[in-house]
């Protein structure tokens, strides 16, 4: 009789695995269908190297957005990366407990800020700054990509943090054995010793950046064209979807699914990238 | 079980207890009070929202609900009964013809600037060039030489709609003019930046923003209706069948003379 | 000319120190603004009265009650389903190509930008099952989105607990599933909430997903099919429309303090773990 009731737990507990496996296809599903139709009917060729985004008449081009998303995000890396690297190089070499205590959950709390409210002080600090010192409206490229920046900064320092932790203490002492100063040892061996999980956590950066929809259509400007300077307008495939959603129909809509479709491979891209190197740093 | 699980185990029975009490609300309700779901239009939405206070002060048994989304959504809720009325700022399209439009009011687009921009004047010409990205620079217009910051509506915005029919006249707008998804956010980017221009509904006009006049003509409620403004679009209510007791008297409200004053206090033109 | 390594290596220690405290000054600076503007808007009438003209006056009530709707029950709806999903895949089966497939399906689900269940969650739940903008529909739509993250979490906590607790509850004659309640869950369950506490912190200031299923409508939600907003929605409408900068700041206060004490909550269930265990 407990056999049984065993049985029917597994069974309930199975039951309740595969619902999770469907809702998790389920969201796959729905995009792929729904993005897949208008890339036989335009061509894929039009979609995705297409220049111009003009859905109620027809043209359904995001190549434009395709370069802004990756821009933003190459920016964001440019603000963030080195920032990031060095505070996750401050926390593991140089800090002790005290600041490791003090800084550990002020990058938790820089993590649970909404993206909303960074777009917001964005909007009101950043903007007007590039504007009256640098020109053009101050909805640009380098406001979006500082605040970008910023907000990738949690997920930028506590994997490279994580990554340069588990180098072993023994490489360290090795090196500063032989004579090599602090800093040395830092930059010729620890660094390039936690490099793959460095790497992927410029990379699942670069994914948040990507993925990021409020900040950036409350900063970036949204102008359809590819910018031609920092201080231009742009639009991201994020944002072309949360701009316009609520408004299209027919093969509008379709269009922006077929902008979700691409994002999402580009994405799934970036995260198997990253998780390769977690876990290639695990296995040394 | 121990002290933790049995505490989860509470909470959510206390969780459950709620969202079972909330549908019990639902349906306990007098006929009088199921919601009135209004959704549609953002530019039509602030004034529908006013006057729906109003309405509520006076009859507090009625609960109306009003939401953004869009002109294009509101029809679309229409048409698919998800709503009791749409809002629409743009005229409707033939093979939306099914729904019944009521016109509520008119409202203005006014072509706006910074306050501390020296023009006061356009023609529709120079808008066109504008938005269309001939006229690039303050400079070619009589000011200085700074790059203009144009900013429109998204695609599918009623209010774009508007102003590429009654301005731009086939012409296309610009890639590189930036793209704000609400009146009201492009009133902001005008308010802030001092060589910005935009277009906004003329009821959101205050002393943050200002309108300049077109071909002479000064965007004024009393200019559109005499005619002399032409820019200018109605704001529809639709309604897909008959509408319900309920929502007919609000509906009636809006279409008084307490409604529509209402409305003119905002800025809009009333179709009395 | 060589510089002296020591001269550079003391010029790389200052280098980072003062990076550390420039980006903790970040949030200082991020924390601050919202505090100094916001904090004298902030009273108990805000909190428990109701939006006035779009929110220009009034308080947020109907958005806090949104927001804790939306998360609880999406709690509600996420927790049974992912534990579940961790239990199966830790205690009753071996790894096998159906454990990889969910794996996998769970990793992927994890970088799903937030814009992408927004469009997922409007178009199937609001508009194709025809729920419209509701309660339902974001909590649906949530429940999905945090799933991975429950999964994820409540694998790890049931992962970490020594092998040496089961062993003893079975020589002892327990059956599996009395093993994993009252041995394996309870020495989990700090893993799991902590789990949970992500999730409702993720639920709390997540706009793009929610503006598209829940709606914004200003009232207070109460049924499943009501519209609402949750504070982040609420905030963002006031930001973006320029209705109220005062009511922005205050309003941004609040979900920022929430924020903060969910996190805090968190921190707080985990280091009990870490106590416990050492």
């Amino acid at each position: 009789m407990a056999f049984q009731k065993e049985n029917f737990i597994k069974f309930i507990l199975m039951v309740f695995a595969l619902s999770s496996l469907f809702f998790l296809f389920l969201i796959f599903a729905f995009i792929l269908i729904e993005g897949l139709p208008l890339f036989l009917k335009v061509g894929l060729k039009n979609i995705i190297f297409g220049f111009k985004w003009a859905p109620t008449k027809g043209s359904f081009g995001i190549f434009p957005m395709i370069v802004s998303s990756f821009l933003v995000t190459f920016g964001a890396l440019v603000v963030g990366g080195p920032m990031g690297l060095s505070c996750a190089v401050y926390l593991s070499e140089y800090s002790g407990k005290k600041m490791k205590m003090l800084l550990k959950p002020a990058l938790e709390l820089l993590a649970g800020i909404p993206s909303v409210v960074y777009g917001f002080l964005g909007v009101i600090y950043i903007v007007p700054l590039v504007r009256n010192y640098l020109g053009g409206s101050g909805f640009s490229l380098i406001a979006t990509s500082i605040i970008l920046g910023v907000m990738i900064l949690p997920t930028i320092i506590s994997i490279s943090f994580d990554a340069l932790m588990s180098v072993p203490k023994s490489f360290r002492e090795g090196s500063l054995a032989m004579g090599a100063t602090k800093w040395q040892t830092i930059y010729k061996v620890v660094i390039p010793s936690a490099k793959s999980g460095i790497m992927a956590g410029f990379i699942l950066g670069m994914g948040r950046a990507i993925g990021e929809t409020m900040a950036v259509i409350m900063i970036a400007g949204n102008a359809l064209k590819i910018p031609t300077s920092i201080l231009d307008p742009l639009r991201t495939l994020t944002g072309n979807i949360a701009l316009e959603l609520a408004y299209a129909t027919g093969d509008h809509r379709l269009g922006l699914f077929s902008t979700g479709v691409v994002l999402l491979v580009i994405i799934m891209i970036l995260n198997y990238m990253a998780n390769f190197g977690i876990k290639k740093k695990r296995l040394k | 079980m121990n002290q933790m699980t049995e505490k989860l185990y509470i909470l959510f029975l206390f969780i459950g207890i709620f969202t079972v009490s909330c549908g019990r609300e639902t349906s306990d309700r007098k006929d009088n009070q199921s919601p009135i779901t209004i959704a549609g239009s953002t530019s039509v939405m602030p004034f529908t929202e006013k006057l729906a206070e109003y309405f509520m002060l006076d009859n507090p048994d009625y609960v109306i609900d009003v939401q953004g989304g869009g002109s294009t959504a509101g029809v679309q809720a229409c048409i698919n009964r998800t709503v009791d009325i749409g809002m629409s700022s743009r005229r409707l399209k033939d093979d939306e013809k099914s729904l019944r439009d009521i016109t509520i009011c008119n409202d203005g687009i006014a072509i706006v600037v910074h306050p501390g921009n020296p023009l006061n004047n356009l023609t529709i010409d120079q808008i066109r060039g504008i938005f269309n990205g001939r006229i690039k620079n303050w400079k070619e217009l009589g000011w200085i030489d700074r790059k203009i910051d144009a900013v429109s509506r998204e695609e599918g915005s009623g209010t774009r709609g508007s102003f590429e029919d009654l301005i731009m006249n086939k012409m296309e707008i610009d890639d590189g003019i930036m793209v704000q998804d609400s009146n009201g956010s492009v009133k902001e980017v005008v308010a802030t930046d001092p060589y910005a221009m935009g277009y906004i509904s003329l009821g959101l006009v205050d002393e943050r923003v200002r309108g300049l006049s077109v071909d002479g003509v000064a965007p004024t409620t009393e200019n559109i209706k005499d005619g002399s403004y032409k820019i200018e679009r109605p704001f529809l209510f639709l309604i897909n069948g008959t509408p319900d007791e309920n929502t007919q008297s609000f509906i009636d409200f809006v279409l008084s003379k307490e409604g529509q004053i209402i409305l003119k206090k905002e800025g809009l033109i009333d179709i009395l | 000319m060589r510089i002296k390594p020591s001269i550079v290596d003391k010029i790389f220690r200052i280098g980072f120190n003062a990076l550390a405290f420039f980006t903790v000054g970040i949030l200082v600076v991020i924390i601050s603004i919202i505090c100094v503007k916001g904090f004298s808007h902030v009273n108990l009438e805000f909190i428990f009265a109701s939006p006035e003209d779009m929110g220009r006056h009034g308080g947020i009530f109907p958005s806090i009650m949104g927001t804790i709707l939306l998360a609880l029950l999406s709690i509600v709806f996420a927790t049974p389903l992912g534990l579940g999903t961790a239990i199966f895949l830790t205690e009753y089966t071996k790894e096998s190509v159906f454990t990889k497939i969910i794996r996998f399906g769970v990793e992927s689900l994890a970088g799903i930008p937030s814009i992408i269940y927004g469009l997922f969650g409007f178009i199937f739940f609001v508009i194709q099952l025809g729920m419209g903008w509701s309660l339902l529909s974001g909590v649906l739509t949530m429940t999905i989105m945090i799933l991975p993250t429950i999964i994820r979490t409540s694998e790890e906590a049931i992962k970490a607990v020594p092998r040496n607790l089961r062993i003893v509850s079975y020589s002892l004659g327990a059956t599996r599933w009395e093993t994993v309640t009252k041995v394996v869950l309870t020495a989990a369950t700090p893993g799991i909430l902590t789990g949970i506490m992500l999730s409702i912190g993720r639920v709390v200031g997540e706009t793009a997903a929610v503006i598209f299923t829940m709606g914004s409508s200003l009232r207070l939600p109460t049924s499943l099919m009501d519209s609402g907003r949750t504070m982040a929605v609420h905030f963002y409408i006031l930001a973006r429309e320029g209705i109220s900068m005062d009511k922005a700041y205050a309003t941004a206060l609040v979900l920022v303090l929430s924020i903060t004490a969910i996190n805090i909550l968190a921190y707080y269930i985990m280091n009990r773990v870490v106590s416990r265990y050492s």
